[in-house]
């Protein structure tokens, strides 16, 4: 297990001498990203604050390299670790490109004058996070979005061995997030750099880690490799949902079913009657689904939302049962809403066309036309 | 390219900075109520020393020699001195309106300075130089510990100036107690000091300030680096490799001695401190430590040794307490610097 740069073994970590969370046992290596989930306020920071020798290790022992994290001098450390806080970086008439250049400190001389070296990392540094355009720009007259990509060209032009960022896309629209989680994950690999962070996205940590940690009460729930952690009903478990549900293959939150006596029936397919059942549960109107294979997009989300769900095995065709199924439903409900045209698999679900017409009931089309 | 032209202004304007300094220092050493012709200054200072004895090189030496070369060398130093104790304050609290003066320290160190000089005079008859400094210092760390202590206690920047300014009216009301009961013909001497100024300064004074100056400016030069890092936000600067805690004892050790000597022959000066940092840093164009706090020495040179010739010339004989002056010129731009920052937010 040499090769983790950055390891705890039996961690306990919290303030003031009280612990918050005890027996964290994690590693990363170069080139790998380790991320940490949890509920708000579950002390994510406070183990990256203990990471970064910020706060006191409570018990148990941090490996940085081959050293113990209490026996590295503060400059030492700082060649090998550096860090995106969640604290706003104070700055007084400083360009982006000074802001970028305070990484170089601990590898400056007791005045903290640049080399023409450090110059130049700065440089390459700022090109490889694509902020070279920044350059000469107030730091404090920039969006949070480009701020944050300043700070991690900082973070990586310290050249360290291990980068612990805190929330680093707190603030940031989607685009932002995009871009910022994409550099930092390419910058890993090229530049075998190990990354810990903590995110509130759960799509993105699933996307972005090789690691995920869940911290959860006064321990480490769960840890292991991402696909593992993101494949199970762990995350709803984790955060405790109620009033939703965290759809584990797209990394997407549903919100509530509304319970009840089906009023509307989604006659959908291949992912067309999304947006409908979505816009259903908004109005908090129950209403059942089908027929759908249970390989279909629509039918993971109508497992999410809809008060009854009318399905078959994967691939297999509709058949009679269904259809009897689909039309006992269909007799309680007032409307009919179609979303999709029909396939071989599924041309039986036409019946149910004719079926709700001949009931007199409401038929809202929803296909859409070719 | 931008990198260099950024430097090139910042020599630009240390260069300006000093020429500056030498103009106010030849100007101060020619006007006054006898006037030195500048074409004579070099010639006095050649031929003044062995002149005979009433002659008018010999009087305008005289004059040099024992008045205005003390008092514009104390200008020069404690001006600095207190330029850079701003800077390190106002580094120190993250706020931009920090000061010696309105942190209440310059009063704390004054107090004490009263104390010992009343009492201990009354017992000996006189003060040395280095005892008022050690006087001195021991009220600016108490008046800086009491700002510590507020400071955890209140995080808004501008409640801890208003503590700062409380701080400074306890120490100067006891200060008042202390000279309005005290019995000696010093008292007149005292009164001046107390109020601020740079009058009666002796030769002695001046050798024991520039040590101890030079001294504290050199190590706060050496200590630019960490500096830097400390302005960006604790936590950055901790995960640079500073050590906060003996870099915060640093600042504070040297900030208060800084303070503790201004105070200690001048009397307490307000508003120098707090404006002579902000004004460098727009002249330089940059915040940056390694160049700033030169800069912050020159220009609390220069600050101050403007602000005594207009006290001790404008309204001849009758000369000003240093403060008044320097409050005119100081208090606008803290106004400024005020406005300036609500509307950046």
């Amino acid at each position: 297990m040499s090769d983790l740069y950055l390891k705890t073994s039996d961690l306990s970590v919290g303030y003031d001498g009280k612990t918050l969370i005890h027996d964290i046992n994690i590693g990363v290596k170069r080139g790998q990203v380790l991320t940490l989930i949890g509920p708000n306020g579950s002390g994510k920071s406070t183990i990256l604050k203990t990471l970064t020798k910020y706060l006191k290790t409570i018990a148990g022992t941090v490996y940085v390299g081959e050293h113990q994290l209490d026996t590295i001098s503060n400059r030492d450390l700082a060649k090998q670790v550096s860090v995106v806080l969640t604290q706003r970086l104070k700055t007084e008439m400083m360009t982006c490109e000074d802001v970028v250049a305070t990484g170089r400190y601990p590898h400056t001389g007791r005045l903290g004058i640049l080399s023409e070296d450090d110059r130049r990392i700065v440089r390459e540094t700022m090109e490889q996070v694509n902020i070279t355009e920044l350059k000469d720009r107030d730091y404090r007259r920039i969006s949070d979005g480009q701020r944050q990509r300043v700070l991690l060209a900082r973070a990586i032009c310290q050249q360290p061995q291990v980068i612990v960022l805190d929330e680093p896309t707190s603030y940031l629209d989607v685009r932002y997030k995009l871009e910022l989680l994409g550099t930092m994950r390419r910058l890993a690999q090229e530049k075998n750099i190990a990354v810990v962070m903590s995110l509130h996205e759960l799509d993105m940590a699933e996307r972005v880690s090789d690691y995920v940690m869940c911290v959860k009460g006064d321990t480490i729930a769960h840890y292991g490799p991402a696909e593992e952690i993101f494949g199970s009903d762990l995350i709803t478990e984790l955060y405790g949902l109620k009033g939703g549900s965290y759809n584990p293959l797209f990394g997407c939150l549903e919100m509530q079913r509304t319970e009840g006596t089906p009023e509307v029936f989604v006659l959908c397919g291949g992912g067309s009657g999304v947006h409908v059942m979505r816009s259903l549960q908004k109005k908090q109107i129950p209403f059942a689904a089908g027929i759908l294979q249970e390989n279909d997009v629509d039918w993971l989300v109508a497992n999410a939302l809809a008060a009854k769900l009318i399905s078959v095995p994967a691939f297999s065709e509709v058949g009679e049962a269904p259809v009897q199924e689909a039309m006992e439903c269909i007799k309680g409900c007032r409307k009919l809403i179609v979303c999709s045209g029909f396939g071989p698999a599924n041309r039986r679900c036409e019946e149910l066309i004719a079926f709700a017409e001949k009931l007199g009931k409401d038929i809202e089309d929803k296909t859409v036309q070719h | 390219m931008q990198k260099d032209k950024r430097n090139d202004r910042c020599a630009a304007a240390l260069i300006i900075l000093f020429i500056l300094m030498v103009v106010l220092v030849v100007l101060n050493i020619s006007i006054g109520s006898y006037s030195i012709p500048f074409n004579q200054i070099i010639s006095v200072f050649r031929d003044g020393p062995t002149a005979e004895a009433g002659s008018q090189i010999a009087t305008m030496f005289a004059i040099l020699h024992q008045i205005r070369l003390p008092r514009l060398l104390a200008c020069l130093i404690l001006g600095g001195a207190l330029g850079l104790a701003g800077f390190l304050l106002q580094t120190f609290f993250g706020n931009p309106i920090a000061g010696p003066y309105v942190l209440g320290i310059s009063s704390g160190a004054k107090l004490t300075v009263a104390l010992t000089m009343v009492f201990v005079m009354q017992a000996s008859g006189g003060l040395s130089s280095a005892f008022t400094i050690m006087a001195a210092f021991v009220g600016a760390m108490i008046s800086m510990g009491f700002v510590l202590v507020i400071s955890q206690k209140v995080s808004n920047a501008s409640m801890l100036i208003v503590s700062g300014v409380m701080v400074g009216y306890i120490c100067s009301a006891i200060t008042d107690f202390v000279v309005t009961f005290a019995s000696d013909a010093s008292i007149v001497n005292l009164h001046n000091w107390s109020k601020g100024s740079f009058s009666g300064i002796s030769w002695d004074n001046v050798h024991v300030m520039t040590v101890v100056v030079i001294i504290c400016a050199l190590c706060t030069f050496l200590m630019a680096k960490p500096i830097s890092a400390y302005q960006l936000g604790e936590n950055y600067a901790m995960n640079m490799g500073v050590n906060i805690k003996r870099f915060r004892f640093m600042l504070v050790l040297f900030s208060s001695l800084l303070a503790a000597t201004v105070t200690a022959f001048a009397g307490p000066i307000s508003f120098v401190g707090i404006a002579v940092p902000h004004i460098v840093k727009r002249v330089l164009g940059t915040a940056k430590p390694i160049v700033v706090i030169p800069g912050c020495f020159l220009g609390g040179a220069i600050f101050c040794l403007l602000c005594d010739l207009i006290a001790r010339t404008v309204f001849a004989p009758t000369e000003l307490s240093i403060s008044s002056v320097t409050a005119i010129f100081g208090a606008p731009i803290v106004i400024s610097i005020m406005i300036r920052r609500r509307r950046e937010g």
